[in-house]
C-alpha cells in the first residue's frame, strides 16, 4: 500500500517547486514595482546646483554675485575631540553651543552629517582649513549665497528665494523641486531661466542607514551642471548709487533711460533697503520686516506707483495737436482764467510760450479742438468719438498700458476711453466739459514714473522709443537680448513737429525749473505738480540732456515735496549733470536736495 | 586492494556529491555577494569578512566528508542510540552554558568555536528514527508505534522549543514525512493539511462566515456521497462542529500568542501592515529579489542586498542575494538543483536493500525538503518568516556542517547498500 508513496512525495517535490518557480517569475519579470521600489530604496538622486549667472552694471562693475560661506559639517561617529577648549578656540564656538549642535547632530544621525557650525566666512574658513586634518568626523559644506557689493539697485536686481507651492504647480517642466531656490522679483525673477543655469544629477548609492555607498554604475547617469548665464545690465552703477543718494529720506523714484536705446541708466524707488539684506538665512525675518514696513521699501515704484502726469502732458497734447492740424506753431489763444485757473505769464500766448508758461487756458481750449472736431453733430457723439481718437494717438507715446519692462508686475497706468465715462455718467450723458481735465494732465489719467521717463526719451528722439529695459547683453553678447527690446517704436508724430516743442522745453527751465539748468549742457525739461488729494501734491519733472544730442532723459518723482520745479528739478539736474559730466560742479544745490526730507 | 578501492569509490553516488558541491559553491559565492562592499573591496578568500569565514567552514565540512566516507559503516547503526542521547544532553545544558544572542541561547563551544546542538540533532533524531523503526515488528498503522516514533521526534522539539527556538523546532516536523512513506495511515495528513488550510483561511479571510459556509457545505456533500452510515453521519458532524468551533477560537488563540508571532503571521497576509516593523523583512526581501527581474543585476551589481536593506541576508535570506543578483534564471536553477537533489535522494532511498538505510534516507529528504521549501517561501512572502538556513547556501558553521553530515551518512549508507543486504528483512 505504501509503494505509491514515493511517486505522491516526488510529485508534490515538483508541484512546490513549480508554485515557487511561478510565484518567482511573477514577482521578478512579470511584476516591475520591486525594481522601482528598489530603486527608491538605494539609489538617492542629488542635485548638482549650477552656478548661478552674475550680473553687471553697464560698465562692467558687479552688481549681483555668489558669496561662497562654508557649514563645517560633523558625522557623529567619526568625530572625537580631546581638547575641547582649544577646538572652541579654533573654531570659534562656544562649548554650551558646541555641545548643543553635537547633541542635535548625534540625535539626527550618528552616520550622516549635520552641520556643526553655520555660516563661517572665507577669511575664517581660510584660517581653519589646516586644523581641520585633525579632527576626524569632520569636513566643510560649501554652498553660495547672493551677494551685492554695493547696497544699491535692490528694486531693479530682485532677489531670490525658495520657490513657493503655487510656483512649483505652474513649473510643468518639473524643473524645479521643494526648496530649490528660483528669482522672485526684479532682474532675478524675470531672468530667471537666463540666470539659474542647468541643474546637473548625480546618482549615488546608499545603504540602509542612508550612507553614502558610491556612484551609482560609476557615474554613468550622471550629469554635471551647467553654469548660468551672466548678464549685463543696462544700470550705470555710480548713476544709480547718487541717485539713491539723492532720494535717501524721500520717496519717490528716478527712472533715467538713454534715450537712443531705451536702455535704463538708473532707476531708483525710496525709500530702497539693503539687497544684502534678503539673502542666506536672513531672508525670512528680513523680508517679513520689510514687507510690514509703513515706508514700503519692496514697493517698486518706478514702474508700480501711478499719478497724474499733470503739466508734463500739455507736452504730449501739444505734439497731438501739431501731427493733427488742430495746432500749429502760431496757434494764439488767450489765457482765459474762466475757464481753469492759470498763473501769471504774459497773455495771449503761441505755443511755443503755452509750453514755456504751461499755460492751462491755452491747452482748455486746445484739447477741445482736438476732441470736438463735429463729426457729428450730436456734441455728446461728437466727444466720444473725439475722446477714443485721441486715446489711440496718446497711447501711442506709451501710455495707458504696460511698456513691457523687463521686470515683473508693471503697472500700466490708465487713460480713460469713452466706455469709463460712459459707465460713470452714462452714455451721451458726458462731453467736453465733462473731461477737460485731461487736457492739462489731470483727471482721470495715470501714468507710471516708467512711462515718464519714457516720454522724456520720446521728446529727446523726437518721435521714437526703444521699450525700457533693464538688460544690456547676455554674456557679453548684446544680440541675445529679446528682440523686443531692440525694436523701435514710431509715436505717430512727424520728427520735425518736436523741434520747437523742445526749444519751448529748453527754454521752460528757466521759467519754472530754474535749478534744472546746467552750464555748459542744454537741458529741455518740463515741470509738473501731480496732485495729492491726501497731502502735500508731488513733485514731478521730466527733463533729457544735451538738447543737441540727447545722451539721457529721465523722469523724477518726490512725493509730498509740492511743486515741481522745486525738489525733482534739482535731483534731474543733478542726476544729468553726474552722469554727462562724472562729477557735480554744484555743490549748494546737492546739498539742497540732501538735506530736503519730504516724508 | 586497489581494485577494491576503485569499485568503492564508484559505489558513491557522484551525482548527489555533485549537486552538493554546485550548491556548496555557489552559496559561497552568493555569501561574499551579500557582505561585497564596492568601496573596500576584499578579497573573497579575506578571513575578516564572512566569505572567506565561510570557506574555512567548507573545508572542515570537507575533512568532515572523509571522516564519514573512511568510517566503517556499521558504525551509524550502532551509535544511533549513544549520539541521539548525547545531542539530547546538550540540548538540556545548552539554556546553562551557552551563549545568549538575541534573547536565545543556541550555541554552546569554546572561543570562537561554537556550535548549535539543535541543528546537529536533526541527524541524531534520524539515526534514532531509522535505528527505532527498523525492527521487523515496528508498524506505523499501530497506534502505539506512531506514538512511539512520535515521542522519538518530540523530545528534542520540546527541548529546543525551550531555548527558544521555534523555527528549528518546526523542522522535525518534517520527520512526518518520512513517516508517511514508511505507512504512516493517509487519514492524519488528509486532516492535518485540511487543519493548515482551514487555519489559513480562517486567518486569511476577514468574514468567518464564508467559511463556515464552505465548511458545512463540504461536510454536507460528504454525507449526501458518502455510505448512509449512522456513525460515518455522527463522525462527519462532529468534525464539521470541531471545525467551526477552531475557526471562531482561533482568532481568540492567535491574540494569545506572543506579539512577534502574531506579526509573523498577519505578515504573511498583508507585508504592507507595518512596512517598517515586522513586515520590514518581506517586504525588503520581495523589493530585492523582485528588483532581481529576469536575468538579474549581475553578479556584485545588487543594492538591496549589498546595502543591508534585507536583514540576516547571508544566513536565512541568502535567497535574496541569489534573486536579485541572478534574477528568475538564477533562482529557477537553484530550485531545480534542489528539487533534482531531492526527487535523487528519494530515489537513492528507494534502492536501500534494509530499512534503516531507506528510513534514514527519508529522513534526509524530508529535513532537507522542509529546510528548502519553508526557507524560500518565507523569502517571497508565502510563508510566514521562519528563522531557519537554506541548505548548503547559508552562512554559518553549524548549518552547513550538519547538512552535510546528514546528507554523506546516507552517501556512505548507500555506497555499502550491498553489504547491509543481509540485514533486509
Amino acid at each position: 500500500m505504501n509503494e505509491q508513496r514515493p511517486i505522491i512525495l516526488s510529485i508534490a517535490i515538483i508541484l512546490v517547486g513549480l508554485i515557487i518557480v511561478a510565484r518567482l517569475f511573477s514577482i521578478q519579470v512579470l511584476d516591475d514595482s520591486f525594481l522601482k521600489r528598489a530603486e527608491r530604496n538605494a539609489i538617492q538622486r542629488v542635485v548638482d546646483h549650477p552656478y548661478r549667472g552674475l550680473v553687471y552694471d553697464r560698465t562692467g562693475k558687479i552688481l549681483v554675485y555668489n558669496n561662497p560661506i562654508f557649514d563645517l559639517m560633523v558625522i557623529p561617529r567619526e568625530f572625537t575631540v580631546k581638547d575641547t577648549a582649544r577646538f572652541c578656540e579654533i573654531f570659534q564656538i562656544s562649548k554650551e553651543h558646541l555641545i548643543e549642535n553635537y547633541t542635535a547632530a548625534r540625535k539626527y544621525s550618528s552616520v550622516k552629517p549635520s552641520p556643526l557650525v553655520k555660516q563661517i566666512s572665507t577669511t575664517d574658513f581660510a584660517r581653519i582649513q589646516d586644523y581641520l586634518i585633525d579632527y576626524p568626523g569632520l569636513f566643510v559644506m560649501t554652498r553660495s549665497v547672493r551677494s551685492y557689493p554695493q547696497p544699491a539697485a535692490a528694486n531693479a536686481l530682485g532677489y531670490i528665494g525658495e520657490i513657493s507651492a503655487r510656483q512649483l504647480e505652474r513649473d510643468t517642466l518639473k524643473y524645479y523641486r521643494q526648496g530649490d531656490f528660483v528669482g522672485l522679483s526684479g532682474i532675478e525673477g524675470y531672468y530667471e531661466n537666463t540666470l539659474r543655469g542647468v541643474k546637473g544629477v548625480k546618482y549615488k548609492m546608499v545603504n540602509v542607514r542612508g550612507v553614502d555607498k558610491g556612484p551609482f554604475k560609476s557615474g554613468e547617469y550622471d550629469t554635471a551642471s551647467v553654469a548660468g548665464h551672466n548678464i549685463t545690465s543696462t544700470i550705470d552703477l555710480a548713476l544709480q548709487e547718487y541717485g539713491e543718494l539723492l532720494m535717501a529720506g524721500k520717496r519717490g523714484s528716478v527712472v533715467a533711460i538713454e534715450p537712443k536705446t531705451g536702455e535704463i541708466l538708473a532707476m531708483i524707488s525710496a525709500p530702497t533697503y539693503d539687497p544684502n539684506l534678503l539673502t542666506g538665512a536672513k531672508f525670512g525675518s528680513n523680508y517679513l520686516l520689510l514687507n510690514r514696513d509703513d515706508s514700503k521699501p519692496l514697493f517698486n515704484r518706478p514702474i508700480m506707483a501711478m499719478y497724474p502726469p499733470g503739466s508734463i502732458f500739455k507736452v504730449v497734447q501739444s505734439l497731438i495737436g501739431l501731427q493733427m492740424g488742430v495746432l500749429n506753431p502760431n496757434t494764439t489763444l488767450s489765457c482765459n482764467r474762466s475757464l481753469v485757473a492759470c498763473h501769471n505769464h504774459p497773455n495771449p500766448v503761441n505755443l511755443f510760450g503755452a509750453i514755456k508758461y504751461s499755460c492751462n487756458p491755452y491747452y482748455h481750449q486746445a484739447y477741445r479742438m482736438m476732441i470736438n472736431r463735429e463729426v457729428s453733430r450730436n456734441t455728446f457723439k461728437d466727444t466720444e468719438i473725439g475722446l477714443n481718437e485721441w486715446r489711440e494717438k496718446v497711447m501711442k507715446f506709451g501710455l495707458g498700458g504696460p511698456l513691457g519692462i523687463d521686470l515683473f508686475n508693471e503697472k500700466g497706468g490708465s487713460i480713460p476711453s469713452s466706455k469709463l465715462y460712459d459707465r460713470v455718467y452714462g452714455p451721451n450723458r458726458w462731453k467736453y466739459s465733462t473731461i477737460y481735465s485731461l487736457s492739462i494732465g489731470q483727471g482721470e489719467m495715470l501714468v507710471t514714473p516708467l512711462q515718464m521717463a519714457n516720454l522724456a526719451a520720446i521728446f529727446a528722439n523726437k518721435g521714437y522709443y526703444y521699450t525700457p529695459h533693464l538688460i544690456k547683453a547676455i554674456d557679453g553678447d548684446p544680440t541675445k537680448i529679446d528682440i523686443k527690446y531692440r525694436t523701435k517704436i514710431e509715436v505717430g508724430v512727424d520728427s520735425h513737429h518736436f523741434d520747437m516743442v523742445q526749444d519751448a522745453m529748453a527754454e521752460a527751465i528757466y521759467g519754472t525749473a530754474a535749478r534744472a539748468a546746467i552750464k555748459d549742457i542744454t537741458v529741455a525739461g518740463k515741470t509738473g505738480t501731480a496732485q495729492n488729494p491726501q497731502g502735500e501734491d508731488h513733485s514731478v519733472f521730466v527733463a533729457f540732456a544735451p538738447k543737441e544730442d540727447p545722451k539721457i532723459a529721465i523722469a523724477v518723482y518726490v512725493e509730498n515735496a509740492g511743486w515741481g520745479g522745486r525738489a525733482a528739478a534739482s535731483t534731474a539736474s543733478l542726476m544729468i549733470e553726474k552722469y554727462i559730466r562724472g562729477y557735480i560742479t554744484r555743490e549748494a544745490l546737492e546739498e539742497y536736495v540732501l538735506v530736503g526730507k519730504f516724508m | 586492494m586497489r581494485n577494491k578501492d576503485d569499485l568503492y569509490l564508484n559505489k558513491i553516488d557522484w551525482l548527489t556529491v555533485s549537486i552538493y558541491a554546485c550548491l556548496v559553491i555557489f552559496g559561497w559565492f552568493n555569501i561574499y555577494a551579500a557582505v561585497f562592499d564596492e568601496q573596500f573591496p576584499k578579497s573573497i578568500f579575506d578571513l575578516s569578512i564572512n566569505s572567506g569565514q565561510q570557506l574555512v567552514r567548507i573545508g572542515a565540512a570537507f575533512i568532515i566528508i572523509l571522516l564519514i566516507m573512511v568510517a566503517d559503516y556499521r558504525a551509524f547503526d550502532n551509535l544511533a542510540w549513544i549520539l541521539y542521547i548525547l545531542f539530547l544532553v546538550l540540548l538540556i545544558v545548552t539554556p546553562f552554558i551557552g551563549k545568549e544572542v538575541n534573547g536565545q541561547i543556541l550555541s554552546i563551544g569554546v572561543g570562537s568555536f561554537r556550535i548549535q546542538p539543535s541543528e546537529f540533532a536533526k541527524f541524531t533524531t534520524a539515526l534514532a528514527l531509522a535505528k527505532y523503526m527498523e525492527r521487523p515488528s515496528f508498524d506505523l498503522s499501530q497506534v502505539k508505534h506512531q506514538l512511539q516514533a512520535v515521542i522519538i521526534i518530540m523530545i528534542p522539539v520540546i527541548l529546543i522549543m525551550l531555548q527558544p527556538d521555534t523555527g528549528t523546532a518546526m523542522v522535525y516536523f518534517a520527520f512526518f514525512i518520512m513517516l508517511y512513506r514508511e505507512g504512516m495511515p493517509q487519514t492524519y495528513y488528509i486532516l492535518g493539511l485540511a487543519f493548515i488550510a482551514i487555519s489559513l483561511l480562517a486567518l486569511g479571510i476577514e468574514n468567518n462566515l464564508y467559511l463556515v459556509g464552505g465548511v458545512f457545505a463540504i461536510i454536507l456533500l460528504l454525507i449526501i456521497t458518502g455510505k448512509k452510515r449512522i456513525g460515518r453521519i455522527v463522525a462527519l458532524v462532529g468534525i464539521g462542529i470541531f471545525t467551526v468551533v477552531y475557526i471562531y477560537s482561533l482568532d481568540y488563540v492567535v491574540s494569545k500568542l506572543p506579539e512577534h508571532q502574531q506579526n509573523r503571521i498577519m505578515v504573511l497576509f498583508n507585508p504592507d501592515l507595518d512596512p517598517l516593523g515586522v513586515g520590514w523583512n518581506v517586504t525588503q526581501s520581495k523589493i530585492a529579489i523582485g528588483s532581481g527581474g529576469f536575468w538579474g543585476k549581475g553578479y556584485l551589481e545588487g543594492t538591496q542586498t549589498k546595502f543591508d536593506f534585507v536583514p540576516e541576508q547571508h544566513t536565512d535570506f541568502i535567497f535574496c542575494t541569489l534573486g536579485e543578483e541572478f534574477g528568475w534564471v538564477g533562482s529557477t536553477v537553484v530550485l531545480i538543483l534542489f528539487c533534482t537533489l531531492l526527487i535523487r535522494l528519494i530515489f537513492l532511498a528507494e534502492r536501500q536493500k534494509n530499512r534503516f538505510s531507506r528510513i534514514y534516507g527519508y529522513c534526509v529528504v524530508s529535513i532537507l525538503l522542509f529546510h528548502v521549501m519553508v526557507n524560500i517561501s518565507m523569502t517571497i512572502g508565502l510563508f510566514p518568516v521562519v528563522g531557519i538556513p537554506l541548505p548548503f547556501f547559508s552562512y554559518g558553521g553549524s548549518s552547513l556542517w550538519s547538512f552535510t553530515i546528514l546528507l554523506f551518512i546516507f552517501i556512505k549508507l548507500d555506497s555499502h547498500r550491498i553489504q547491509l543486504l543481509g540485514r533486509m528483512n
